[in-house]
């Protein structure tokens, strides 16, 4: 309990520091569109991938699950549209991002505290947590938006795909699930999870290895502590905003 | 000139420095020398500010940098140039973008002025072929060359060095020390350098400063050393059979 106090005080004073004192803008501007790149564009890739698959297995089972006949169809649809906005696009794939961004940014950040770079930034009088840490926000808050949006459109591709391969569900009778009774609210739920997930990846992760001490099996470690603990703040957010956005 | 006052620094219960007072001159090299562990590291990064004093005060040319705030230290720190233990060059930019680097933060120069710069600097450290290599495609001699164009970049007038040249054969290790009092004496700086390599020490050694468990026991120089009465920093330089066949002999 003693420890958890004082990692998120510590936590809290990092992100102060994060948003103080911006060096010069151009810098930043320039840092932010590479952090895109490396944060966002790079992981379309992996985020189309699951995402596939992921509505191709919903619809699957929603398929196999439907054996009362008085149940429409059409439903499967629905229930693939609905899955994929409201948990699959924004938590799953949150916590796919986890892994592959958390990770990255907590050894990059670990690697420079180690070796010294961290130091250097300081002693050139730049805010090295600004300097390194508030583009990587900004990045992941501006793209991950985007990712959840294809994942959307995605995954429900591949459910469409997988139950027409398979003879499951017709064509038609799927997207007229798909257009059926469709609250657009749902979208926006997930887009603000995302971009309260996006922030809590890239600031716990940056957070692990801002403060990793020693040397390179430690910033293994804060990498591997990066993906647990930004997995499960999003675990426990996810939670919390749903009973607030949602909760009727 | 820095002039360091009684300065003391823990770390919780561990007291790593104690009472240190010491002043390194303008235009000489100065040698901060002791056992692995003794706070060499720490009492630089007292100096420049990247851990915070518990005691005592430290003068650039007069001017108290304890007391100041983080805007008034950047404009000390204008003047700071730091090699680290390691080199701590930014992996993700080539060579000549590590030297551009500090350039592109305290200067107003343009473009093509901060490269040339830059290449002068490099030249400077025989390196000027190397600009477009990644710090992961040199070696490590060329690393702590790299640097020391990076912190030489802004021309400033105070230079810490930690163990300049740890890791590298004795002949780099000797280019690498020429080269920094060459640099010193040129655009005469407070030049301040951890390490524990005794060749360093007699060839560079304007001034030398002894640190035993946190206190400093001796200073002088390279000339006094060898007649030294103080046992610790005896039991330190003459460690080994090399080191003490010399003393016989000298
Ligand atoms: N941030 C820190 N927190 C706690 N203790 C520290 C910290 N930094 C250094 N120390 C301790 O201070 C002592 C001096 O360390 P320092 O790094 O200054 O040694 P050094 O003389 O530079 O050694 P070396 O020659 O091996 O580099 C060590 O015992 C170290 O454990
Ligand atoms: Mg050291």
């Amino acid at each position: 309990m003693h420890l958890l106090l004082y990692h998120i005080g510590r936590y809290v004073l990092l992100l102060k520091k994060v948003f103080s004192r911006p060096e010069k803008g151009r810098v930043y501007l320039n840092q932010t569109l590479d952090e895109l790149v490396t944060i966002g564009f790079n992981s379309v890739g992996i985020v189309v991938i699951i995402s596939i698959f992921m509505g191709a297995v919903i619809t699957l089972q929603t398929a196999y699950n439907i054996e009362n006949p008085l149940i429409p169809i059409y439903l499967i649809g629905l229930g693939t549209r609905d899955s994929m906005i409201l948990e699959f696009s924004s938590t799953v794939v949150g916590l796919v991002l986890a892994g592959k961004v958390g990770s990255n940014i907590a050894s990059e950040i670990g690697t420079m505290r180690v070796t010294e770079q961290i130091d250097a930034l300081e002693i050139m009088g730049i805010n090295s947590a600004s300097f390194l840490i508030l583009p990587k926000i900004l990045a992941a808050v501006i793209f991950f938006p985007f990712l959840t949006v294809i994942s959307m459109f995605v995954g429900i591709f591949g459910g469409w795909a997988a139950g027409v391969l398979t003879g499951a569900v017709s064509s038609t009778a799927f997207i007229y699930g798909l257009q059926y009774a469709f609250v657009p609210f749902y979208v926006v739920y997930a887009l603000i999870k995302t971009i309260v997930f996006a922030f809590i990846i890239v600031s716990v992760s940056a957070y692990e290895g801002y403060y990793c001490q020693g040397g390179a099996l430690e910033v293994g470690r804060a990498s591997t502590r990066a993906v647990v603990y930004s997995s499960l703040v999003i675990l426990l957010f996810n939670v919390i905003i749903t009973q607030l956005l949602l909760a009727k | 000139m820095i002039e360091v006052q009684n300065i003391s620094k823990s770390f919780a219960d561990k007291k790593v420095l104690q009472n240190i007072s010491v002043t390194f001159e303008t235009g000489k090299t100065n040698l901060i020398i002791g056992q692995s562990g003794s706070g060499k590291t720490v009492l630089m990064k007292l100096l420049v500010g990247l851990i915070e004093v518990d005691e005592g005060n430290i003068f650039f040319d007069g001017r108290n940098f304890t007391v100041m705030d983080f805007k008034e230290r950047k404009n000390v720190r204008k003047e700071f140039g730091m090699v680290f233990q390691g080199g701590a060059l930014f992996d993700s930019l080539t060579v000549l973008e590590n030297v551009v680097f500090p350039l592109n933060v305290f200067s107003n120069m343009s473009k093509s002025e901060k490269i040339d710069r830059a290449q002068f600097c490099l030249k400077r450290v025989n390196l000027e072929n190397a600009g477009h290599l990644y710090p992961s495609e040199i070696s490590g001699g060329m690393k702590k060359r790299v640097a020391i164009a990076r912190a030489i970049a802004l021309n400033p007038k105070y230079l810490f060095c930690d163990e300049p040249n740890s890791g590298l054969d004795p002949q780099t290790s000797i280019v690498i020390d020429n080269l920094i009092k060459e640099i010193t004496d040129e655009y005469q700086m407070t030049t301040i350098i951890n390490t524990h390599d005794m060749n360093s020490v007699m060839e560079i050694g304007d001034k030398i400063v002894f640190i035993y468990k946190g206190s400093k026991l001796w200073e002088g120089s390279k000339h006094d050393i060898m007649q030294s009465e103080c046992d610790e920093l005896n039991d330190f330089i003459f460690a080994s059979e090399f080191t003490r066949l010399i003393k016989k002999h000298f």
